[in-house]
């Protein structure tokens, strides 16, 4: 989801990697080998960054939050079996691509054992290019964008992409017996027209209609246009895979139309209802699913654990950007107590490289959804279909 | 059936254009004077309404009232406060004036109510009339008609009563009017009263419409209603409704034909068209510069 916010700092992206190239190059001609003694010590010392200010300081905070939550939890039962603690390194990136790089370089300067980030798409690309020269392990909670984890297989998500969830709404379409499908979605944004272009993709692939595809363009606040389209193709569902600004209206606008149909969602549909604001009536979403990896009517019992926490510790509820947080910090000690159990990691190098591997092949039950990768950073992990139902939201499927 | 609903579409947000670009049209008649706050007097009515319903749970009926009667008062303190003082000035001054007042209410807001969207409960409970199979919806049709009554009281204000009279006499000639005993200044506030009032109602369809309320909704509804009122030949009461519907159609269908990426482009293509072709816009007469 975060990629919509980053992409207007494109362009820092490359001025970034110039920098981070001359200082990696300076770095690697003082380069000294007394890193060794980062992992003989009682701490383990890892690195958290991402934006505390600026812009897109919320999810930076939600997403620090979280992981500062397990970190606490993991060190409080006693930190890993060898009996080694965490010690986090946590530093502001301001949601600059530049100023990442040079907050990456600074952590690998004190010999981290691994880095938790970034947050957002544009900066964790341009960490996530540093760090495959030192062979870091990093775990970002949010970067959606699909080259993050190109460069090297020291980079692994938490959480899932946009194409990911185009294919598993399509997929769900399909179960739910749904035979002719049509979309609306804003053309102009990239999470938007990446869950669409995967959705069209897989739904053509298990042989559904798509009769039609309509767009929009950011800020547009009628889609009535589009919609009557839509209803003369008599769909059995429609995909909406917007944020729930737009989604509220669509939703409504249709049913002002007379369209009586379902709607499907991405987890762009997270805050539609029960925030602040609803943004579309209970009577109008009844019977429309979507999908998310975290929500707080999980009834599971770890969820509702790290609900009670995370209120225990922050007195505010835990967003998806916390629950991911909180995830991508508990696959990091999940590595590392690996690590330590094993012991045959003898230098800092050795160490970063057995992290990476403990990541790869581990499997983690998080509070959204049971984690492991399969050859890539991107995760394999259960996600949660949301229905509507009498105005109020509820599991209708894991998938 | 399909072109039935959207023509019906493009008559509801042409209707919605109309009214705002009837408020531009009646400012810009009597001072000349493009009021680039009138987007923004339609955005504090949303959030009058929103107020009204959603936070004060009070009736849509009520929402209704006090929406429009906080419009018509918020416009004609806009006049006292920012442009009587520079009735006199060179108009770019006062032009200038308006930009301000407009920004002035955006950042309010957004001071006040925060950035996020706020959504304004329904009007009305039944969204949908079903007639021979085809739904309709009911916004659309309320939105329709209340465009038709108010443009053609609005019309016979204007043209038949003694206010209206003294209204054109003021667009005409402001000195001239002063000297036949015309309340210059009341029949101004007065215009402002009505125009704002006309946002005020645009405010309530808007809402009805499209229920949320955002710091900037005034800014693009505000342009495209200011281009219906050239386009229809500004100072027109019957050219800000045919810029008004022509902009909402043109909308509509580059939408419906599925290039809704084209659509503002469309109607500022539109505008250009009708300006190099006839520069008053359609129904507009010409005025003689006064030197």
């Amino acid at each position: 989801m975060s990629n919509n916010i980053s992409r207007r700092d494109l362009f820092k992206v490359s001025g970034a990697t110039a920098v981070g190239i001359s200082l990696s190059s300076l770095l690697a001609a003082c380069g000294g080998s007394s890193s060794d003694s980062a992992i003989s010590g009682k701490t383990l010392k890892v690195g958290l960054m991402g934006p505390y200010s600026g812009d897109v300081a919320q999810y930076g905070l939600a997403v620090r939050n979280g992981a500062k939550l397990y970190f606490k939890q993991f060190n409080k039962k006693g930190g890993t079996s060898t009996g080694k603690k965490i010690s986090l390194i946590v530093q502001d990136e301001k949601g600059d691509a530049t100023e990442a790089v040079n907050v990456y370089q600074k952590m690998a300067e004190s010999n981290v054992v691994a880095v938790l980030g970034d947050v957002t798409s544009t900066p964790s690309i341009a960490v996530a290019q540093e760090a495959v020269k030192d062979n870091m392990p990093l775990v970002s909670a949010s970067a959606t964008a699909a080259d993050f984890i190109k460069y090297g297989k020291n980079a692994f998500r938490a959480c899932y992409t946009d194409p990911y969830q185009g294919k598993l709404m399509a997929d769900f379409a399909a179960k739910k017996g749904y035979k002719t499908l049509c979309t609306i979605y804003n053309s102009g944004g990239d999470y938007e027209k990446g869950v669409n272009d995967a959705f069209v993709k897989e739904a053509k692939k298990k042989g559904l209609k798509i009769a039609t595809q309509e767009s929009y363009s950011a800020g547009d606040v009628d889609f009535k246009a589009q919609l009557a389209n839509i209803i003369a193709k008599k769909p059995d569902a429609v995909l909406s895979p917007n944020y729930y600004q737009d989604d509220g209206k669509i939703v409504t606008q249709a049913r002002q139309l007379g369209y009586t149909g379902v709607f499907l969602g991405a987890d762009g549909w997270a805050n539609i209802v029960g925030g602040d604001e609803d943004y579309a009536s209970g009577k109008d979403l009844e019977g429309c699913f979507y999908d998310t990896s975290f929500v707080s009517a999980n009834t599971d019992k770890s969820v509702q654990q790290f609900i009670k926490d995370y209120k225990a510790e922050y007195n505010a509820d835990p967003t998806n950007f916390c629950a991911l947080g909180y995830d991508a910090a508990m696959i990091l000690c999940d590595a590392i107590n690996k690590v330590e159990k094993a012991g045959k990691a003898k230098t800092y190098k050795d160490y970063k490289q057995a992290v990476i591997d403990a990541i790869a092949k581990g499997t983690v039950k998080g509070v959204t959804g049971t984690i492991k990768y399969e050859g890539t950073g991107d995760p394999v992990k259960s996600t949660l279909i949301i229905g509507f139902k009498d105005g109020k939201e509820y599991i209708e499927t894991t998938m | 059936m399909t072109f039935l609903t959207q023509l019906l579409n493009g008559l509801q947000l042409g209707s919605i254009y109309a009214l705002v670009a009837l408020g531009y049209t009646m400012v810009y008649g009597i001072i000349l004077l493009l009021n680039f706050a009138h987007g923004d007097i339609i955005m504090v009515g949303a959030y009058i309404s929103w107020i009204v319903m959603a936070k004060l749970g009070m009736s849509p009926a009520l929402a209704v009232v006090l929406s429009v009667a906080g419009c018509t008062l918020l416009g004609v303190l806009i006049d006292k406060v920012a442009y009587a003082p520079l009735r006199n000035a060179p108009r770019l001054s006062i032009l200038i004036t308006a930009i301000g007042v407009s920004y002035f209410l955006e950042n309010g807001a957004q001071l006040v109510f925060g950035a996020d969207a706020k959504v304004v409960p329904a009007f009305i409970s039944t969204s949908t009339i079903k007639v021979g199979g085809v739904s309709l919806s009911l916004n659309a049709i309320i939105t329709i008609i209340v465009t038709a009554v108010c443009t053609v009281v609005l019309q016979l204000l204007v043209q038949k009563t003694k206010l209206g009279k003294a209204m054109r006499a003021v667009s005409e000639d402001m000195g001239a009017a002063r000297l036949m005993g015309i309340n210059v200044n009341t029949t101004i506030s007065f215009t402002f009263a009505l125009g704002s009032a006309l946002a005020g109602i645009g405010a309530v369809l808007y809402s009805m419409a499209y229920s949320q309320a955002t710091p900037t909704m005034g800014i693009m509804l505000g342009t495209k209603a200011f281009v219906a009122a050239v386009l229809g030949g500004i100072g027109s009461i019957p050219g800000a409704v045919i810029g008004g519907l022509l902009v909402g159609f043109a909308e509509v269908f580059v939408s419906a034909l599925g290039l809704s990426v084209w659509k503002d482009a469309v109607v500022f293509l539109l505008l250009i068209i009708v300006l190099v072709v006839k520069p008053t816009g359609i129904l507009g007469r010409t005025m003689n510069e006064k030197v």
